[in-house]
């Protein structure tokens, strides 16, 4: 890559920051050159941050009808999976999975929701509303 | 602190880390020459490794191989503490920052609040470095950024405490000896022969020229029917893992041809030049890859994961070619 190629093509991922890469000048050396982002790569970020979204959004709306609990909608909005949020509460994966189930989350103690808010960053509060 | 600290933009994290905390300690190494003495170039492609759901694609050695590798090669002292409770090594770090200790952290991206929230997923081995405290606020050089920034406690405590794959478990890291001067022609010739060394006989197919290979064969068989939605995704995760993650593909090839570049004036052995020159050209295929990719993704063109395959074989032999030649480059260094 020449350094009159790295792309200047203002990544909204990016958020204004700019990222470094090596270019060859026109001395032939290489050099770090600030990018301000590249459309091929937004594209890629952008597939896996609407594949999050949408999961959230029909964990969401499944949450709101009453057919599971709000900790599903949590998981995807803290851009968690399974496996990711049974390692940070330290709880089984077959139990995660049944907590999604609206009747038996509304049974859980205090204790396990406020693990649960502790590993998603928010609130007991907040972890039982899906709104 | 002894010596004010001086922050500088980087490529990547963990290079940029310990390059900085080289020069903090009086010894001149840029980021390029701190990953390529390393050994930190690489591939792996793991596909037992998911992270949501999406294997793990990997340009570059693991994380805290630069750190390690540094710390072995340059003799630095360097001591790593983990612990158990984040209080402790919250504890731990201040005392250090204390002290007038510049220490580096693992920590999880996700939980940085001056990230890009786009950019925010759960990628556990991110490195940055500690330069000071004023009250509850931490002053940073995360070396991906243009300037130092400011990290509230809770945030930082959050971020090293995170759980998952490749948990940083608060670790911490700092170096108690000021490095001496290297013979650089020795520790290159080492470094070079590493690096060949896992690119071309790594014991396991996951790794190296193989690795890349592996993945041509498995990017072949993804399906297509169905709207392919996972077909997408997954060969949306290939690029991510390339350009995102750290630097990715095409940038650490470049890094390391600079590297060979760097080395090359530094010692005079000039054979080096020409395989820097023919890395970058490798690096701007991979950069091509990325850009075929992101077509089929957006739908500019046909979903054709056979073509993309291709690519990746084509990318494998060059590299394969490539890394035979530094091979015999640095049996022939005199």
């Amino acid at each position: 890559m020449r350094e009159r190629d790295v792309p200047q093509e203002d990544s909204t991922s990016l958020a204004g920051h700019r990222k470094a890469l090596y270019a060859v000048a026109d001395d032939g050396r290489l050099r770090l050159t600030p990018s301000s982002g590249w459309a091929a790569e937004e594209v890629c970020n952008r597939l896996a941050v609407e594949d999050l979204r949408r999961r959230a959004r029909a964990a969401r709306e499944r949450a709101l009808a009453g057919a599971a609990s709000p900790l599903e909608y949590h998981m995807y909005r803290a851009r968690m999976d399974l496996a990711l949020l049974a390692q940070a509460t330290g709880l089984w994966r077959w139990r995660v999975r049944r907590h999604f189930r609206a009747r038996v989350f509304a049974r859980l103690p205090l204790s396990l929701r406020e693990r649960y808010a502790e590993a998603l960053g928010i609130s007991v509060a907040t972890l039982s509303r899906a709104d | 602190m002894a010596q004010a600290f001086v922050h500088t933009h980087a490529s990547h994290c963990e290079s940029g880390v310990m390059s900085s905390l080289l020069r903090h300690h009086g010894l001149q190494v840029s980021e390029a020459m701190a990953f390529g003495l390393a050994s930190a170039l690489a591939f792996a492609y793991l596909p037992c490794i998911r992270i949501n759901g999406l294997p793990l694609i990997a340009y570059r050695m693991p994380p805290r191989a630069i750190v390690k590798g540094l710390h072995r090669q340059l003799g630095l002292g360097m001591r790593f503490e983990t612990f158990r409770r984040p209080a402790d090594g919250m504890a731990r770090l201040d005392a250090l920052l204390d002290a007038g200790e510049l220490v580096g952290l693992q920590t999880s991206v996700f939980w940085l609040p001056y990230f890009p929230p786009d950019l925010r997923f759960h990628f556990n081995a991110h490195n940055l470095l500690v330069y000071g405290r004023e009250g509850d606020d931490y002053l940073i050089s995360d070396p991906v950024a243009e300037a130092p920034v400011r990290c509230a406690r809770p945030d930082l405590q959050r971020a090293r405490f995170a759980k998952g794959v490749l948990a940083p478990k608060g670790l911490l890291y700092y170096a108690t000896r000021a490095p001496a001067e290297p013979d650089w022609a020795r520790l290159g010739r080492s470094a070079l022969a590493r690096t060949a060394h896992i690119m071309l006989h790594a014991p396991l197919p996951m790794i190296g020229v193989r690795g890349i290979r592996l993945l041509a064969r498995s990017v072949e068989r993804l399906p297509l029917g169905d709207g392919a939605e996972t077909t997408r995704l997954y060969i949306g995760n290939i690029v991510r893992m390339q350009e995102e993650i750290g630097t990715g593909g095409g940038g650490f090839r470049f890094m390391y041809a600079s590297f060979l570049q760097e080395l090359s004036a530094k010692t005079g052995f000039a054979a080096l030049d020409a395989l820097s020159a023919r890395l970058v050209v490798i690096g701007d295929r991979w950069r091509e890859f990325a850009l075929a990719a992101a077509r089929m993704i957006r739908g500019r063109v046909p979903l054709a994961p056979p073509a993309l395959a291709e690519r990746l074989r084509a990318l494998a032999a060059d590299e394969k070619r490539l890394f035979q030649d530094l091979h015999g480059a640095e049996r022939a260094w005199a």
